[in-house]
């Protein structure tokens, strides 16, 4: 074993010399200069780090450095048992936080193979849907902010709120609602939540319109997002990325309705949108058009809610029976899976989260090269990832 | 105060003089407050939908007073590798080319300090001092960050230079002079169609004109949509990362003060300045009255700039450019001719 | 496929100051009738200026702020404090004969509680410990205004978590179609 570093190393070693915050202005090197579009930024969704050599106010190369928020989520999960595992994993993707819970539940569901009843299925669906909107309502306004409007990001937090309260009034959470369980639900819907859910989708559809007409619809936004960052869609594929960064670029994935285990999509009619071009718009353009998918959904689910149990027989301590299982669904944030391997105890052995956000990221060195600086942003904006979704 | 008004000897240089001074401090420091006060806070609040800030006097109308506070007792921060004398010098610059452009600007019948010749041209000329304090802040501060935005700010600015006069010399034509005076006269006693009522304020007359200075204001500004050196969430806060507390307040108040004195420029040009059609040019009541005037058209101008800057995303620095060179020239170039022909056949 | 046309060019940016120029009218007058041309901004803006006011629809029912405690029911069986993923909830109990149901029987083995805490600094507001209760000691109030300057604070012994019990809300009634019975708080 010599200690003599290879050159890779050696590489890597000066790179990360070159990329901590030095404030030396680097303008003559003939790779160009480092910028640190570091941890703390108001526009990396976090605490995410981007390295970016730069010449003049072009990219050469970047690099992503993640995992500055890393929880350790999956070792958490191997002390914990089925419920408190539940409560931890609402906070991976902190927007859409149900989401989280049901790709859990249901692989825990296959290993214990039981069927849940109808009105646990549709309500499940219900509040999957509505992390949905959450989290992209948020996201349309974030991006206009980042892009420079500062006004759709005000709006988009005061329509989200219509979401929230549904959420909360049935969940008792607006985030984090910790509502799912190995069987079906905690509680059923309180009285008057249909009608009030329905109000609700009417100022969501109201708010899409609203960012039609400042944001999208915005000759700006549209010269700034068009043609910037495009993803072929054998390399999006290459690369794993999944949800809207897929359908942006024309490929028609849609997890919901091709591989539809334990939630309720196949009673419901909804279009997948995709569009060809595979740039930074067309990616907006889908989450804003699944937004409005979104609504009709639950419009659909509300009109045809069965009446039941929302709860199957489950033992009062559950005990999962041995087995692995891999389930994923489709995520506000694109395809996130949880691999559980259980031994037969109360909580899980060991649970393997593939979170769609780390995989969304994968690309940006592939995408950043030779974009300006200002492009940087439109892109990390449009993949649109949350740091507990990478990081975990 | 009124007595005290009339107390001082008009024909002493010096009681006038500094009477002139404070005047006109106050009055930029004055337009820059309330434009922050009730565009800033305010405007753009009640266009998100929420109230602002409510807390620091009635209806929040105190909380520039308790900013101004808030900056001044912060740490005063130079960077270790910042070149100490032009990191301190920046805001200085950019706060006197702002102060200065009220040299030649009239705010009533004797209400000036100077009426010179060329007094536009010197106003545009003062104001483009500004692109200097704004490269030397970027550079100054040693963090790339600042570069960037002070290099982005140097393309920009002096890009947008060029619409902005070509869009005066418009006016110019029309007013057939360069003195800023004789533009408030000439809209005064001007005719539309041979009427005289209301004079010819050039709004009417110079639109693409006033557009595209009002374009190429907010490009002067900084001002989203073209805030490219300032893009706060790719650069932070552009050339201006780097400072803090009271330097930090003094690029803040120039920025504001910047945006009141032009939308003040372009009301004299545009809107009549502080002229009212019905009263006469020589009366004596709108030396009291001109200021008021001016103030009530700047706010006007000024909610048209920033209804713009919080609506829009900002334009790429290449796409800013294009816009400059290939939009707005040709367009300017095109007002200047039709003006020329339109002047000399009526 | 987003039509690329405008029926004229600029129209998006004409449509974007016209949606902020209603926004902002919206805000400033949203009185109706003889009152529209009055500036109400309090009224048409959506901020609620808490804690002057509070907004009409909050707390809901359901709504997870803190937890109340009814000594009496509870038994010491340790399981809320087992299932808590934090371990805020620190109990201590002892056992005592209780005198015999008839007279002429055994004496009973009850369990008494000394001390029952819920440190509301660790708590994550997950409701596994409420959940879990066989004996229906823990509930679910919607009061949030509970904060303190030192963080010691945040430890709210048996007595104030008997104090939170009565601020506990009547378990809400179900949507149609429901066939859950609705549960109801011992007073």
């Amino acid at each position: 074993m010599t200690d003599v570093l290879t050159e890779a190393q050696q590489l890597a070693y000066a790179n990360a010399q070159a990329a901590d915050g030095r404030v030396n202005v680097e303008v003559e090197t003939e790779d160009g200069m480092t910028l640190n579009i570091g941890p703390q930024h108001p526009a990396t969704h976090g605490t995410l780090r981007v390295v970016a050599r730069l010449d003049g106010e072009q990219v050469v190369s970047a690099d992503v450095i993640c995992g500055y928020m890393h929880r350790g989520y999956e070792k958490l999960c191997e002390v914990r048992s089925y419920p408190q595992v539940t409560t931890l994993v609402n906070r991976i993707d902190w927007l859409g936080s149900f989401a989280n819970e049901v790709p859990f539940i249901l692989a825990a569901e296959q290993l214990m193979e039981i069927e849940v009843p109808d009105r646990a299925k549709w309500i499940r669906t219900i509040l999957f849907e509505m992390s949905r909107l959450a989290n992209i309502s948020l996201f349309i306004g974030d991006l206009a902010l980042q892009v420079g409007a500062q006004t759709p990001a005000f709006l988009a937090f005061r329509d989200r709120e219509f979401v929230l309260n549904q959420i909360e009034a049935v969940t008792g959470g607006r985030f984090h609602p910790n509502f799912d369980r190995i069987g079906g639900l905690k509680d059923d819907l309180p009285k008057g939540w249909i009608a009030d859910t329905k109000a609700a989708m009417v100022r969501i559809r109201e708010f899409c319109d609203l960012m039609d007409d400042l944001v999208l619809g915005n000759e700006i936004f549209q010269m700034r997002m068009r043609g910037v960052g495009i993803i072929p869609p054998d390399v999006a594929l290459s690369y794993g990325l999944s949800g809207a960064n897929l359908r942006g670029s024309g490929v028609d994935w849609d997890l919901r309705r091709d591989s539809n285990i334990g939630l309720a999509y196949d009673q419901v009619d909804f279009k997948v949108w995709t569009h060809p071009d595979g740039d930074s718009y067309a990616r907006s353009w889908v989450r804003v058009q699944e937004i409005r998918e979104s609504t009709k959904i639950i419009d659909q689910l509300l009109d045809t809610m069965p009446s039941g149990p929302v709860m199957a027989k489950v033992p009062r301590i559950i005990k999962v029976p041995e087995g692995e299982a891999y389930v994923a669904t489709e995520n506000p944030l694109g395809e996130m899976g949880y691999y559980l391997v259980s031994k037969g105890d109360t909580g899980p052995f060991r649970v393997k989260i593939r979170s769609a956000s780390f995989n969304n990221i994968s690309i940006v060195p592939w995408l950043l090269k030779g974009v300006y600086v200002p492009d940087i942003i439109a892109i990390l904006g449009s993949l649109y990832f949350i740091l507990g979704d990478i990081d975990r | 105060m009124i007595s005290s008004v009339l107390a001082i000897d008009w024909s002493n240089y010096w009681q006038q003089s500094i009477f002139r001074v404070l005047g006109a401090a106050i009055f930029v420091i004055l337009g820059a407050g309330t434009f922050v006060i009730a565009f800033l806070f305010k405007m753009m609040s009640y266009m998100q939908s929420r109230l602002g800030p409510m807390e620091a006097g009635p209806h929040g109308t105190l909380q520039l007073l308790a900013e101004v506070g808030k900056w001044l007792q912060k740490e005063d921060l130079v960077p270790a590798r910042a070149d100490r004398t032009l990191f301190k010098l920046a805001p200085y610059i950019i706060m006197a080319s702002t102060f200065l452009v009220v040299v030649v600007m009239p705010f009533g019948p004797d209400a000036y300090f100077v009426s010179v010749d060329t007094g536009i041209y010197l106003a545009l000329a003062l104001s483009s001092l500004s692109v200097l304090g704004i490269i030397i802040a970027g550079w100054a501060s040693a963090s790339k960050y600042s570069l960037l935005g002070g290099l982005r700010a140097a393309g920009q600015l002096i890009a947008y230079e060029l619409p902005m006069v070509l869009a005066v010399v418009g006016v110019v034509i029309q007013a057939g002079t360069l003195n800023l005076q004789g533009i408030v006269a000439a809209q005064h006693q001007g005719e539309i169609f041979g009427w005289g009522g209301i004079g010819n304020p050039f709004i009417l007359t110079q639109l693409v004109g006033f557009v595209v200075f009002l374009i190429a204001t907010q490009a002067e500004l900084a001002q989203p949509p073209f805030d490219m050196p300032v893009a706060e969430s790719e650069l932070v806060t552009g050339y201006m990362t780097e400072y803090s507390g009271m330097r930090f307040l003094l690029f803040f108040i120039a920025e504001f003060a910047s945006a009141a004195v032009f939308a003040a420029l372009a009301a004299t040009l545009f809107l009549g300045g502080w002229a009212i059609p019905f009263v006469d040019l020589d009366d004596n009541v709108m030396n009291v009255v001109g200021p008021i005037v001016l103030f009530v058209k700047m706010m006007l101008v000024g909610a048209l700039i920033f209804w713009v800057r919080f609506t829009f995303p900002r334009f790429r620095e290449d796409q800013l450019q294009a816009f400059a060179w290939k939009a707005l020239i040709p367009l300017a170039l095109v007002n200047i001719l039709a003006t020329m022909v339109l002047k000399v056949a009526f | 496929m987003p039509r690329r046309s405008r029926s004229f060019p600029l129209k998006g940016l004409f449509v974007g100051l016209k949606t902020t120029a209603r926004i902002f009218l919206q805000t400033m007058f949203p009185k109706r009738g003889i009152k529209t041309l009055l500036p109400a901004p309090t009224i048409g803006a959506v901020t609620v200026q808490y804690p002057y006011k509070s907004p009409p629809e909050v707390p809901v029912t359901r709504a997870r702020g803190v937890i109340a405690l009814k000594s009496e029911n509870c038994t010491v069986c340790m399981l809320c404090a087992r299932s808590c993923p934090d371990w805020c909830i620190y109990i201590e109990g002892h056992k005592t004969k209780a005198p015999p149901r008839r007279p002429g029987g055994k004496e009973r083995t009850v369990s008494a509680l000394d001390r029952f805490e819920i440190d509301y600094s660790l708590c994550m507001y997950c409701g596994i410990c409420v959940e879990v209760c066989p004996f229906d000691a823990l509930f679910w109030s919607p009061e949030f205004e509970y904060s303190e300057t030192r963080l010691a604070d945040l430890l709210h012994d048996e007595e104030r978590l008997n104090e939170w019990f009565e601020t506990v809300p009547e378990f809400e009634p179900y949507e149609a179609g429901s066939v859950a019975k609705v549960r109801k708080v011992p007073r």
